[in-house]
């Protein structure tokens, strides 16, 4: 097939701009395992509530996404320290199946008390903006994915700051590296955990409110980001915040270019068989560190 | 309570008991237990709702029609084939004397199995896939089109498009989801056309993930081929969304036409595009609004659905009251519920008055009905309407869509 060079730039970078989204969600997943070590496999869920009160804030209060996404990830903030800090940390120490069991029953609680409470219909944000594309030269962006993924980016950048120029952020890096240093240092790295837990939930609460932009909404939809979620912090490096972003943008735009060359269906296939390859050859992911 | 009250009443008691076992009483007062499978919540959660409101009529239309007592039994496939499998199990396990649905094909090839194991009569309202009733099944009946005649009867009424509106594009791009209905659909597509003489060419076959989140790449694709209209072969959710994605790439193109594919008629599509709706075409099978039988439902649909048109879900409704009519009237026919008598009075079926368009209910030796007829239908004023037939049109079709700009 051939295809013009304006219309391939046009799919990478609206597969780019996707994949910045997916990289803040996946560093939500990243955040958490880091420094609590727990694999949250409720990630996606968690996106869908986001989502669900983006679009119910719209519906009510007619909310911009762009405005709720400052109450949401607060709200959120505090759902994932406490969640954290009342349900998860009992649980840290305990084998990893346990953890797992833990995680995967509030997922479904949680895609059952959305189904409960908004039904199976889909639903929508819908602004006027969302149907308009910026020219760039010869490129055309979809207004919705450019504003998504700058809000992304600003969201990363913020965690970034967080981490490297606050005493709480040297603090959870610290709990991260060593936590029985961190712990013998007079650090609460109970609290710390529950903090590093409430980061990834805003994060997540970020992606979620963007991703209303961008999909429709059905209470279903929480199973498959986390998938994707794993698939972007695996591709990009467990634990690691610059290979979530990476991960998500290696696999928006490896999605994008599988759906032009090779057959749209075969976008989920291409992602999974690039993490496979990373598995092989890299396993600890692109900027992941050894064990 | 008097004696010779008490001795009428342990008569009548006697009677019955005495005459149960043949089925003399029993199926004049027995009411049919007929299992609703349909997809009520996931993927095609709103189709399988709308589906379910012409269930809901029928057990009040057909009383007035047939003075059949029918009982539904509801069952939500949840839009997954083995659901859809389970499901219909358990229906039968507690007592359905036959099972309806499911608005899927691969849902109904899964029930169809179960029907023949089980030898529970089913009557399959709405999937196209041919090979549901190529298996030589005995309990598996069908008043839907198969793809191909879907196909033909939609593509035809592409070239009466075009005659009536003195257009003759060149090029089209073809879009179908990848699922079992879309594959058949497709498959049926390319054999039909070449021997239609039809003044386009496809240039591109792009099949999709009807679950797709975002067809950015898709629709990129499509564009890329400069192609002057849109063939597509669409769900619901996927259709919105590549309709708000046409719009979003500035793809200029003469219009989108579905030659036989649920989306662009549906309910939620005039919610969520509002005006973006308008002008969609498509050819599909449509009720006959004049038919005393349709002026019925209507009016029952109104009484449960005061806030609703049925208009909005005329081929959902239609097909599903339809399959239940067909059961009912076997069971009258049959004056049982034995499986056996139930299905034999199937396939002798033949239902002159209709709701949908085409030619009388009537099964052929493999369980289909044919002659069911398509219209073409557009969005127009954000509602469907009926622009050919010219016999049948409420309004003259727009095409190419007004947005089009000319090169």
């Amino acid at each position: 097939m051939s295809v013009d060079i304006v219309h391939l730039a046009n799919v990478i970078v609206s597969g780019l701009l996707t994949g910045l989204v997916y990289g803040l969600m996946a560093l939500g997943l990243s955040v958490i395992f880091g420094v609590a070590r727990v694999v949250n496999f409720a990630h996606g869920e968690m996106m869908t509530i986001a989502m669900y009160a983006a679009v119910v804030l719209f519906a009510d209060l007619q909310f911009d996404p762009f405005v709720a996404v400052l109450p949401i990830a607060a709200a959120f903030f505090v759902f994932g320290y406490l969640l954290q800090a009342a349900v998860i940390q009992p649980f840290v120490t305990r084998p990893e199946h346990s953890q797992f069991l833990l995680l995967l029953a509030l997922a479904i609680i949680m895609t059952n008390a959305l189904l409960i409470v908004f039904g199976p219909d889909a639903r929508s944000v819908q602004l006027d903006y969302l149907l308009e594309s910026i020219e760039f030269g010869p490129l055309l962006v979809d207004r919705g994915k450019l504003y998504a993924a700058l809000v992304a980016c600003a969201a990363a950048a913020a965690l970034f700051v967080f981490f490297h120029f606050t005493l709480t952020g040297t603090a959870v890096r610290a709990a991260a590296d060593n936590w029985l240093g961190a712990k013998t240092v007079g650090l609460n790295v109970k609290r710390i955990y529950a903090i590093a837990f409430g980061l990834g939930a805003a994060c997540v609460a970020v992606a979620g409110c963007m991703m209303t932009l961008l999909v429709d909404l059905t209470p279903a939809l929480g199973h498959g980001y986390t998938l994707l979620a794993f698939v972007i912090v695996i591709v990009g490096g467990l634990g690691s915040m610059n290979g979530a972003l990476l991960g998500g943008m290696l696999i928006g735009a490896s999605e994008a270019l599988a759906g032009l060359f090779i057959t749209p269906s075969a976008k989920s296939m291409f992602s999974f068989a690039l993490l496979i390859v990373i598995l092989l050859f890299r396993p600890q992911g692109l900027l992941g560190n050894r064990p | 309570m008097n004696r010779r009250r008490f001795n009428k009443i342990l008569l009548g008691s006697g009677i019955s008991a005495a005459l149960a076992p043949f089925n003399i009483v029993r199926a004049q007062s027995t009411k049919l237990k007929v299992g609703v499978l349909l997809p009520k919540s996931g993927l095609q959660g709103l189709i399988g709702q709308s589906c379910q409101k012409g269930a809901d009529l029928a057990p009040v239309v057909i009383k007035d029609l047939l003075g059949v007592d029918i009982e539904l039994m509801p069952a939500d496939t949840e839009s997954h084939v083995d659901t859809a499998r389970t499901r219909a199990e358990r229906l039968v396990q507690e007592g359905a004397h036959c099972l309806i649905g499911p608005f899927d094909s691969g849902a109904a090839a899964a029930i169809a199995q179960v029907a023949e194991q089980r030898g529970v009569p089913f009557v399959i309202n709405i999937a196209a896939a041919p090979q549901i009733t190529e298996q030589g099944y005995k309990f598996v009946f069908r008043n839907f089109p198969i793809a191909s005649e879907l196909v033909r009867n939609g593509l035809a009424l592409i070239d009466d498009l075009f005659r009536a509106t003195n257009t003759s594009p060149r090029t089209a791009v073809f879009m179908h989801v990848n699922d079992t209905f879309g594959e058949a659909n497709a498959k049926a597509i390319s054999a039909i056309l070449p021997q239609l003489k039809l003044p386009f060419k496809l240039v591109e076959t792009i099949s999709y993930d009807p679950a797709a989140k975002d067809l950015t790449v898709e629709v990129a694709k499509a564009k890329a081929t400069k192609a002057d209209f849109l063939l597509l072969v669409s769900r619901l959710n996927d259709a919105i969304v590549l309709r708000r994605e046409i719009v979003k790439q500035r793809w200029n193109l003469m219009g989108i036409i579905s030659p036989g594919s649920p989306g662009m008629y549906e309910n939620q599509f005039y919610r969520a595009l509002g005006k973006l709706s308008d002008h969609c075409i498509t050819n599909v099978p449509w009720h006959e609004p004049k038919a005393p039988l349709s002026k019925a439902v209507d009016e029952a649909f109104r009484k449960q659905n005061p806030k609703d048109q049925l208009r909005f879900h005329a081929l959902n409704v239609g097909y599903t009251f339809e399959a239940i009519l067909i059961v009912a009237d076997a069971y009258k026919r049959a004056k049982s519920t034995d499986s056996k008598s139930l299905t034999e009075a199937i396939r002798q079926t033949e239902i002159k008055s209709r709701m949908m368009l085409g030619g009388p209910i009537k099964f052929n030796a493999k369980g289909q009905v044919e002659g069911n007829l398509s219209a073409c239908i557009q969005n127009q004023g954000q509602k469907p309407v009926v622009v050919l037939p010219a016999a049948a049109a409420e309004a003259k079709p727009v095409f190419p869509w007004p947005q089009y700009k000319r090169a």
